[in-house]
Formats: structure tokens, C-alpha cells, sequence
């Protein structure tokens, strides 16, 4: 059932256009180049936090990281690997799409430490840069409890993608 | 600027662990072997990536955002008072939260940044609306991870989307608890 998700949800919108009177075809291919626009923007940010993120790990590094925090990551269920991903997480997406994609190719995308680095990718913000937008838009000093509370939900969010990583 | 820190920090960090541990050789390596890694990591991943873009622009013409939005009125009420009387604000609230669903981050911001600026505010502090909206927009409930999906084709998983009901769960229930945190918070938080 599930492998149909994907694949229905993509008719689904196909038809609802087309109900519409719009040039399916044309829109996807306006949206196909914006994607690519899109990846040309991020890419130098890629190349360079990837060229970091491997010497981080070369360096041995990385590996202390995560031997540090594995007392507290061990309490929360979280696995130690993803070490990097969840600080990294709340400050740069392109930097944690970086290490996500990293630690997937090292340990592989099916084992639990890549599902888990994937559904926390997947199911997290880059909280701190939503918060400098929003915020400074609005021309707002003081932010009270919002800092706390969104990485609360961070924190949540990391642990519950630890545990159903495990589930599904 | 805050990434030149992150990143001058990165590169400090690597340098010294490696003196310590004697890994000189393999620090040099990796200079290029990550560069590499980063042009190969883009490149295998822009396919989904532009297709899910195309699909992007469905959602935005076939209706599917104004849909969602009305569907979300009721809730919308519940977290942000204000919508109750000021119905732009509603607007631009649902279609935000709607854009972010769909994984139409240029969409959803814009939106956002008008919502906020809408909302009213005691001198530069955040009110209790605001961290809400904020709240929810970093917990990112989102319909279908694109990029992440593309990352693991990428890497050769045969089922790149089996991670979907995983990521479901986890952002609903860090949606769910971001915003009771946010609620428990405002009650003890002064405003000054």
C-alpha cells in the first residue's frame, strides 16, 4: 500500500491541474528548472561543508564527538553517530544535508544510523536561521520562550526519529 | 557570518584533533576527497530534486494549497485568536503552514514573514502568537521530504520513500509538543 503513496500522490496533483485548465506538462518543467536553479545555489555550500565535514571525520574528530555524547544521546535513545547531525541541525540546513548524507553513505541508507539520520533530516528545520527570518522581519528584540520551545520540539523530534527509525 | 565561524571552527578543530592523533595524511586526503563528495552528492540527487520542484508547481496551480488551507481554518482558530476577527491574517497564516506542508519553502516564507508582521507586538517583544507560528514552522511538518528521499535514491536505496510514515509521526509529534512547550512557557514567561 504504501509504495503507492508516492506515485498516487503525483496523479493526484496531475489531474487536479489539468481539472483545472493549466498546462500540467509546462508547469513541471517551469518547476524542473526552478529545481535545478535551486541546486546550483546550494551547491558551493555542499562542496564546502562536505570538504569540512570529511576532514572533521579524518581528523578523528568527529569519532571523540561522539564517544563524548554518547552517555546522554545513550539516555535519550538516540544513536552517538548521528552526533554532529542533531548540533549541526538547528544552525545550517546545507551543512546537515551534508552530514545526513554522509553518515547514510557511511553506514548505509537501510542501516538504523542512515534511517535515522534521514527521518530526522526529514522531519526537522533549520531552526535558528526560521527563527532570525520570522523574527527580524517583524523587528522583534525580544524573543521570549521561542528559542527554547523550538528547540524543544528539535529535541523531540530527534528522539522520536531515533525510535521509529527503529519501528519501521 | 555565522557560518564563516562554524566553518574557520570546523576546520581548527580537524587540524588539531588530527596533530593529536597523528592523521596528517589522511587530513590532506580528505580536503579533496569532500570536495568531490559534495559535486557527486548534487549531481546524483538533482533529478528527484527538480522533479519534486515540478510537482511543487502542481500543488501551487492544481488548488491543493487553498484546499489544505481550508481544511486547517478550524485548528488556525484554536492556536492563533487573532484569525478570528482578521481574516488576512488567516490567510497568510494557513497559506504558510499549507506551503510548508507541501515542502514549498519559497512559498511558505514570504507568507510567513506577512503573517508575523500582521500580528500585533508590545515594542520589539514577541507575542505568544508569534513564537507559536515560529514553533511550528521550525518543527516543519512536511507531506513528502523531497530532498532527503533524493539523498537516498541517491545512494542506491531501493525504497527511498519508506521513511514517509516515520517522518510523519516524528514531525507531528514535535509539532505537537513544540507548541504545548510554547503554551506551558507563555503561561510562566513575563512579557517584559
Amino acid at each position: 500500500m504504501l509504495d503507492y503513496t508516492v506515485p498516487l500522490i503525483i496523479l493526484a496533483f496531475c489531474l487536479l491541474t489539468l481539472r483545472k485548465k493549466e498546462n500540467t506538462y509546462d508547469l513541471l518543467l517551469q518547476g524542473g528548472a526552478e529545481g535545478l536553479r535551486l541546486l546550483v545555489s546550494i551547491l558551493p555550500a555542499l562542496v564546502v561543508l562536505l570538504t569540512a565535514v570529511q576532514m572533521l571525520k579524518a581528523s578523528g574528530a568527529m569519532a571523540l564527538l561522539s564517544s563524548l555524547l554518547a552517555p546522554v544521546f545513550g539516555m535519550l535513545g538516540i544513536p552517538p553517530e548521528t552526533a554532529m547531525l542533531v548540533l549541526i541541525r538547528p544552525i545550517s540546513g546545507s551543512a546537515a544535508l551534508a552530514v545526513g548524507a554522509d553518515l547514510m553513505r557511511e553506514y548505509g541508507v537501510d542501516s538504523l544510523v542512515g534511517r535515522t539520520a534521514a527521518i530526522m533530516l526529514g522531519s526537522t528545520e533549520t531552526t535558528f536561521y526560521t527563527i532570525s527570518v520570522y523574527f527580524g522581519a517583524a523587528g522583534i528584540k525580544k524573543t521570549r520562550y521561542a528559542i527554547p520551545a523550538a528547540l524543544f520540539a528539535d529535541l523531540v523530534g530527534f528522539c522520536m526519529a531515533s525510535w521509529t527509525a527503529r519501528l519501521f | 557570518m555565522v557560518m564563516s565561524w562554524i566553518f574557520c571552527g570546523f576546520l581548527l578543530i580537524s587540524c588539531f584533533s588530527a596533530a593529536l592523533t597523528g592523521r596528517g595524511s589522511e587530513l590532506a586526503a580528505a580536503t579533496a576527497q569532500g570536495a568531490q563528495a559534495g559535486i557527486v552528492l548534487a549531481m546524483s540527487m538533482a533529478g528527484s530534486l527538480c522533479l519534486w520542484t515540478g510537482i511543487g508547481r502542481l500543488m501551487e496551480k492544481g488548488g491543493v494549497t487553498a484546499l489544505l488551507s481550508r481544511l486547517l481554518r478550524p485548528l488556525l482558530c484554536r492556536l492563533f485568536p487573532d484569525t478570528k476577527t482578521d481574516s488576512t491574517l488567516a490567510g497568510e497564516l494557513s497559506g504558510n503552514i499549507c506551503a510548508n506542508f507541501l515542502g514549498l519553502g519559497n512559498a511558505a516564507t514570504p507568507m510567513g514573514i506577512r503573517a508575523v508582521r500582521r500580528m500585533k507586538s508590545a515594542g520589539g517583544t514577541a507575542s505568544d502568537e508569534m513564537c507559536r507560528l515560529v514553533v511550528l514552522n521550525t518543527a516543519s511538518i512536511q507531506l513528502i521530504p523531497a530532498n532527503v528521499a533524493a539523498v537516498r535514491a541517491s545512494l542506491g536505496c531501493q525504497t527511498p520513500y519508506d521513511i514517509l510514515p516515520a517522518v510523519w509521526i516524528t514531525s507531528l509529534c514535535s509539532a505537537g509538543l513544540g507548541v504545548t512547550m510554547a503554551w506551558l512557557l507563555g503561561k510562566v514567561w513575563r512579557r517584559a
